[in-house]
């Protein structure tokens, strides 16, 4: 094998590195086709529930309020139609050691690492979890390197981004920065190589089972608060693992947990490329937008694993979308009618819930699954403040409006706080069609088909419809 | 300025020039190097910006690059006013105690 550094040569030995740095063999999961075992992959490679309970306790990790917004809830019910509003409730992740629920994943992954006698850890992300593998490494004395996509080419960050950059470096990490581009995945296993350190990615099965307890949590407390389980979860989706494991969370606490809708949320960010130069810092969430909350719903195997362990759309039943403007006039009324500052992209699921909750029945209720924590640069001033200097208009008015990379429109009241329904069928085809695309399988095999039915929450005449559709 | 042996600094590479950009990435991200930066401690006896030096980083690895940053540190704030922002509280409040 080519053991050069050139692009090509490293993509090349990703297999490679990735074995040595996972300590999973994926391939024995694989059926040669479309299908893998999902279920045996997070059974056998990961832990039980009380393992992981157990294990998060060990570093301070979980156990988190949950906060009933009755001054929210108040207000959605104004505008709702007699006898709507739902009451809101929200799991105020930000509690957790890092100040974020990604604090579960590390716990985990970390715990893991550390069994298996590595030296350090390494993950890619610009976002909380960079902190939160980066808490978890000083807590069990591991080194940390974490690999963040932060500037433009003009040496321009993303606010939210080097907060991020900075908390890391306090909890002792080293912290490698790169302009904008897909190839960080390039210079990610150039490192995990070079150092032999553990792969915390996001989407291994110990990163994604660390959220089961956030769900298990939720349904604990809202059965012991309210007397039953909420009528309604949302969570914020990006790479897709929030939603995989708050809902297998509440599959695992039984008793009908596995009824319980689960809504996705994302900010829009349609017409912005995420991997383009020029429009890096043009948006004003750097998670939980569209931008990765679509990418990875439709083929979650593009992550940093050869299976991710993360996948939505295999237990969503809706997936609502919000603006810019819409988020950060949630942000503020979370602490204002709240008493609770917390970041803004840890809001997106929050501004969806003031829409949905009037959707429902006033005796039902919904959970907002988390929050994040907010500091220099991760908050709604510097934020607004990066947006205008790059030529964004900030505008008050009628959010629909908006247009991502040219304005954003904060809504003239709450009234105008509405989420918009994604087609999920039409996300459920596209996943199809990219199984069968980048497997190069045109003629599914039946267990393929069940798989993908499973893996939509969909039936089989569905998915062999849009296979009939893509031959 | 110069920096003496074991400042902390920050340094900078290209990671990719132009011309080896990944192909699925956007043609304004093909125009320009994939860049990187990194930090620790200097190794070289002294050096001034913009010389090729040797750092360790903070959890001990040797990384070399063109030295950018002496001291380096972090100017991420809260922003200056968004008076565009100053009504949502005031309205919110009104609007809940409304009727009340």
């Amino acid at each position: 094998m080519d053991r050069s550094m050139s692009y090509e040569a490293v993509m090349a030995r990703n297999n490679e590195i990735m074995r040595k740095s996972i300590g999973i063999d994926f391939e024995q999961f694989e059926s040669g086709s479309i299908a893998f075992d999902f279920e045996r992959m997070m059974e056998e490679t990961g832990y039980c529930l009380e393992e992981m309970i157990a294990i998060q306790s060990e570093t301070g990790v979980g156990n988190t309020p949950l906060l009933e917004l009755k001054n929210m809830t108040a207000l959605a019910r104004k505008y709702a139609p007699a006898g709507k509003g739902a009451r809101i409730f929200l799991k105020d992740e930000a509690a957790n050691p890092s100040g974020s629920f990604k604090a579960r994943r590390a716990a985990i992954s970390l715990y893991h690492a550390q069994k298996l006698g590595y030296k350090g850890v390494m993950a890619a992300t610009s976002g909380n979890y960079g902190a939160a593998v980066a808490s978890q490494a000083a807590m069990r004395g591991l080194k940390c390197l974490i690999l963040q996509e932060c500037y433009d080419s003009q040496g321009k960050g993303q606010p939210e981004i080097i907060e991020k950059a900075r908390k890391c470096e306090a909890y002792g990490a080293e912290v490698l920065q790169t302009s904008v581009g897909p190839e960080l995945f390039y210079l990610f296993l150039i490192h995990l190589e070079k150092t032999g350190f553990f792969n915390a990615s996001l989407y291994t099965p110990f990163g994604i089972a660390g959220v089961e307890t956030l769900g298990y949590e939720i349904a604990d407390q809202m059965v012991q608060r309210t007397g039953r389980l909420p009528d309604a979860v949302v969570t914020t989706n990006a790479g897709g693992g929030n939603l995989t494991g708050t809902a297998r969370g509440f599959i695992k606490y039984g008793k009908g947990g596995d009824k319980v809708p689960m809504i996705g949320a994302s900010v829009n960010l349609k017409g912005l490329h995420m991997a383009s130069d020029t429009q890096f810092n043009r948006k004003s969430f750097t998670t939980g937008h569209s931008g990765f909350g679509i990418p990875f719903s439709t083929w979650p195997d593009r992550s940093d694993v050869p299976r991710s362990a993360g996948r939505p759309l295999r237990y969503m039943d809706r997936y609502l979308i919000v603006n810019q403007g819409e988020v950060f006039y949630a942000t503020e009324m979370l602490a204002q009618l709240e008493g609770l500052e917390r970041g803004p992209a840890g809001n997106v699921a929050l501004a969806v819930a003031f829409s949905l909750a009037q959707e429902m029945d006033a005796d039902q209720t919904l959970v907002v699954q988390e929050t994040e924590y907010t500091g220099a640069g991760k908050h709604i001033q510097p934020q607004l403040t990066f947006a205008k200097d790059n030529g964004i208009d900030i505008l008050i008015g009628d959010p629909k409006e908006e247009i991502s990379g040219k304005n954003i429109i904060l809504p003239k009241d709450p009234s105008m706080i509405k989420a918009v329904d994604l087609d999920l069928d039409r996300l459920k085809a596209m996943y199809i069609k990219n199984c069968m695309t980048h497997r190069q399988v045109s003629n599914p095999t039946p267990q393929d088909i069940q798989f993908l039915a499973e893996d939509t929450k969909s039936t089989e005449a569905f998915v062999k419809s849009v296979i009939e559709k893509n031959r | 300025m110069k920096a003496k042996k074991g400042t902390w600094v920050r340094i900078h590479n290209i990671v990719l020039e132009p011309g080896q950009r990944a192909p699925q990435v956007p043609e304004d991200t093909k125009k320009v190097a994939m860049e990187m930066w990194d930090k620790g401690f200097l190794l070289n006896e002294e050096a001034s910006i913009g010389d090729e030096v040797t750092v360790e980083t903070y959890i001990g690895r040797e990384m070399t690059g063109r030295l950018v940053e002496i001291e380096p540190y972090y100017t991420h704030d809260y922003g200056r006013c968004i008076p565009e922002i100053l009504y949502i509280g005031r309205q919110l409040r009104e609007l809940l105690q409304e009727g009340q």
